[in-house]
C-alpha cells in the first residue's frame, strides 16, 4: 500500500509540475514578450520598458519559472496588471462563486443520475427503462449554455421568477445568492446526469447478478431493499470514478456557464482577463484549473486503490 | 455478396440507433456540402430593412438584428461544425492512435512516458488550451480546431494502447512474433485491424464532442469569428434579443442538439453493429 501511494503521489506531482511548465511556456517563453502583448502594438516604449521590469522580463525564464513556482506555493502570485490587486486575492474572491457553482452542479447531477439509474436497472427494457434512456440521449445532445439559455428564456423573460443573471452576492444573504445561482447549477447539473445516469444504469446492473444480492434476498429482504441496500454500494464505485473522470468537462462547463449568467466566478475572471490581455491573471487561472483537475483525477484513483484493494498492484501500470 | 456481408446489412437494418442516427448524420453533412454551393441567401448578407422578421414565406424562418437569413446561416453553419470536428478528430486520429499503438509495442519507459503526457494533455480541457491559444495568436477557427484537437489526442492514444495491450497477449500475435516478425510489422498487420472498429466508434462520438465544444468556444468568443456563421456565436448574438426574438435562441440550439444526437446514435447503433457481443446489455434499448 505505502508503495503504490508513493508511485501515485510521485506521478501526481510530476503531472501538476509538467501542467505547470506547459502553461509556463505557452503564456510567457513562446510570446517572445508578453509585455508588448499586454499593452498592444502602440504601447509607448517606456511604459513598455516598465512593465517588463514589473514582470521581471529581464531575468531569465527559468528563473522566472522558479520565482512564480515559489509563488504557486506560498500563495503570492503578484498583481494583475488591469485591477491592480493581488491575484491570489482577485482569485480567492471568485472562487466563492465558482466552487459552490461547479460543487452544486456535481451534487445535483448526483441527486438526478443515482435514482434514476437504478431504477432503469431495476426496470431493465420495460417503459420506465426506455424514457430514462431517451432523457439521457437527449440530455447529453444539448449543449448546457443552450439550456441555460432556454431556462433563462423561460424563467426570467416569460414567468419573471427568477433572475436573467448576475450575482446577487454572499454579503446579500443565503436565499438571494442561492436563487442567483439556482439556474446556472441546473444547466451544469444536466449533461453530467444523463451520462451518470447510463454509468449508474449500467453498473447496477453488473451488481444485480451477483451473489451477495441473492444471499440478500435469500435473507428476506425485499427484492428493492437489497438492491438499494447492498447493490447501490457496490455500483457507485465506478459512478464516483465517471465523476473524477468527468471533472474537466464540469470546469470547462463552468466557464462557460458563468459567462451565460455573468456570475463574477473564475470562469468570467478568465474571460475578461483574455479581453484585457492580462496574461498574468490568465496564467495563474489557467494553471489553477488544470491543477483542479489533475487533483480530483489523483483522489479518484486514490480512492479507487482504498476501495478495490485488487487494483493497487494494476494500478501501478495503467 | 458473400454471407458475412448479408448478415452485416440485415442486422444493420434491424438497427433503429444505427439506421436514425445515420440518417440524421447523413443530411447533417449533406447540408454541409450543400452549403459549399447554395444557400437560399448569402449567409452574411445584410438587409436591415428586414431585420428581425419572423417566419414567413421570403424568409422561412425569420431574419437576425442584421437582417440575415437564418435558414442560411443555420446551414452554412453546418460546414463551419464539419469543418472544425474533421480536422480536430483528425489531430486526435493522427496522432493519437500512432503513439498509443507505439506505447502497447514498447512497453517500459516509452509506455511510461507516453502516459504521463497524456495525463497532463487531459489536464487541459479544450476550453483551457482554447484560453492560452486565444492569448497567443488571438481567437478563430483554426484556434478551435488546434484546442479539441490536442484534447482528443489523449483519448485516442489511451484507447488504442489500451485495446492493443489485450492484442498483443494474443496467441496468433505471440505465433508471428515466433516467426520473427517485428513489433512494427505486427501493429501494422495485426493489431490496427482489429482495433479499427473501436476507433471509429470513438471517432464518432468525439466528432460529436467536437460540435459541442466547437459551439461552446464560438459562443464565448474564442471560436469562430463573424461574419463567418456559427451555430455557437448566433447563440450569444441571440441571447441579447431574449425579449424581442426568443425564436433566435431556440433554432441554433435545435441544430446543435439534433446534430450531436444524431451523431451519438449513430456511435451507439455503429458499436453494437461492430461489437454483436456488446448488444444492448449496459446501454438500454
Amino acid at each position: 500500500m505505502a508503495l503504490y501511494l508513493i508511485k501515485r503521489l510521485a506521478a501526481f506531482l510530476i503531472t501538476l509540475l509538467a501542467s505547470a511548465i506547459v502553461v509556463f511556456l505557452v503564456l510567457e517563453v513562446l510570446p517572445g514578450d508578453p509585455a508588448s502583448i499586454m499593452l498592444g502594438v502602440n504601447a509607448r516604449a517606456d511604459t513598455l520598458a516598465a512593465l517588463r521590469a514589473e514582470l521581471g522580463l529581464d531575468q531569465p525564464a527559468w528563473l522566472r519559472f522558479i520565482r512564480w513556482l515559489g509563488g504557486l506555493v506560498s500563495g503570492d502570485l503578484g498583481n494583475s496588471y488591469t485591477y491592480g490587486v493581488p491575484v491570489a486575492e482577485l482569485i480567492a474572491g471568485r472562487a466563492t462563486v465558482s466552487v459552490p457553482l461547479a460543487l452544486g452542479g456535481m451534487l445535483v447531477s448526483a441527486l438526478i443520475a443515482i435514482p434514476l439509474g437504478v431504477i432503469a436497472a431495476a426496470q431493465r427494457n420495460r417503459a420506465a427503462d426506455l424514457g430514462i434512456s431517451v432523457f439521457a440521449q437527449l440530455a447529453i445532445a444539448v449543449p448546457n449554455f443552450w439550456f441555460a439559455i432556454l431556462l433563462i428564456l423561460l424563467f426570467s423573460v416569460m414567468l419573471g421568477w427568477l433572475p436573467a443573471g448576475g450575482f446577487a452576492g454572499w454579503e446579500a444573504g443565503i436565499g438571494p445568492a442561492l436563487g442567483s445561482l439556482l439556474m446556472p447549477v441546473v444547466a451544469l447539473a444536466l449533461p453530467q446526469a444523463a451520462i451518470l445516469t447510463r454509468v449508474t444504469r449500467s453498473a447496477v446492473l453488473d451488481v444485480l447478478g451477483e451473489d451477495y444480492l441473492l444471499t440478500a434476498r435469500a435473507k428476506g429482504l425485499s427484492r428493492a431493499a437489497a438492491l438499494w441496500r447492498h447493490g447501490l454500494v457496490n455500483a457507485l464505485i465506478p459512478v464516483v470514478t465517471i465523476m473524477g473522470l468527468q471533472f474537466s468537462f464540469l470546469l470547462a462547463g463552468t466557464v462557460i456557464i458563468e459567462n451565460v449568467f455573468y456570475l463574477p466566478g473564475l470562469g468570467r475572471l478568465l474571460f475578461q482577463a483574455i479581453a484585457q490581455r492580462d496574461l498574468i491573471v490568465v496564467r495563474d487561472v489557467v494553471v489553477l484549473l488544470a491543477g483542479a483537475v489533475v487533483l480530483v483525477n489523483f483522489l479518484v484513483d486514490l480512492l479507487y486503490g482504498v476501495i478495490d484493494p485488487r487494483l493497487r498492484r494494476e494500478a501501478a501500470y495503467v | 455478396m458473400s454471407d458475412a456481408w448479408i448478415e452485416l446489412t440485415a442486422r444493420a437494418r434491424g438497427n433503429r440507433k444505427l439506421v436514425i442516427g445515420g440518417a440524421i448524420t447523413a443530411a447533417f453533412l449533406a447540408l454541409a456540402l450543400l452549403s459549399l454551393v447554395w444557400t437560399p441567401y448569402p449567409a452574411t448578407r445584410m438587409d436591415i430593412a428586414s431585420r428581425l422578421s419572423g417566419f414567413g414565406a421570403a424568409h422561412w424562418l425569420g431574419t437576425d438584428h442584421f437582417g440575415r437569413d437564418v435558414l442560411s446561416m443555420l446551414i452554412a453553419g453546418t460546414r463551419n461544425s464539419v469543418a472544425v470536428a474533421v480536422v480536430a478528430v483528425g489531430i486526435g486520429l493522427c496522432l493519437g492512435v500512432p503513439l498509443g499503438a507505439l506505447a502497447a509495442a514498447r512497453r517500459g519507459w516509452v509506455d511510461e512516458l507516453m502516459m504521463r503526457i497524456s495525463d497532463v494533455t487531459f489536464a487541459f480541457p479544450a476550453l483551457l488550451s482554447a484560453v492560452m491559444i486565444t492569448a497567443l495568436i488571438g481567437p478563430g477557427a483554426v484556434n478551435s480546431m488546434i484546442a479539441i484537437g490536442i484534447f482528443n489526442v489523449p483519448v485516442f492514444a489511451r484507447l488504442t494502447r489500451g485495446a492493443a495491450l489485450r492484442i498483443w497477449s494474443l496467441d496468433f500475435v505471440l505465433a508471428a512474433r515466433t516467426a520473427g516478425r517485428g513489433g512494427l510489422a505486427i501493429t501494422w498487420d495485426h493489431v490496427l485491424p482489429n482495433l479499427a472498429g473501436l476507433i471509429i466508434v470513438q471517432a464518432t462520438i468525439q466528432f460529436a464532442l467536437a460540435i459541442l465544444a466547437e459551439a461552446g468556444l464560438s459562443y464565448l468568443g474564442f471560436g469562430t469569428q463573424p461574419p463567418q456563421p456559427s451555430w455557437g456565436r448566433m447563440l450569444s448574438d441571440a441571447q441579447t434579443l431574449l425579449f424581442m426574438a426568443p425564436r433566435l435562441a431556440v433554432l441554433p440550439g435545435l441544430a446543435i442538439a439534433v446534430t450531436v444526437l444524431g451523431l451519438n446514435l449513430f456511435g451507439d447503433g455503429l458499436r453494437d453493429l461492430l461489437d454483436p457481443k456488446l448488444g444492448n446489455a449496459g446501454d438500454g434499448p
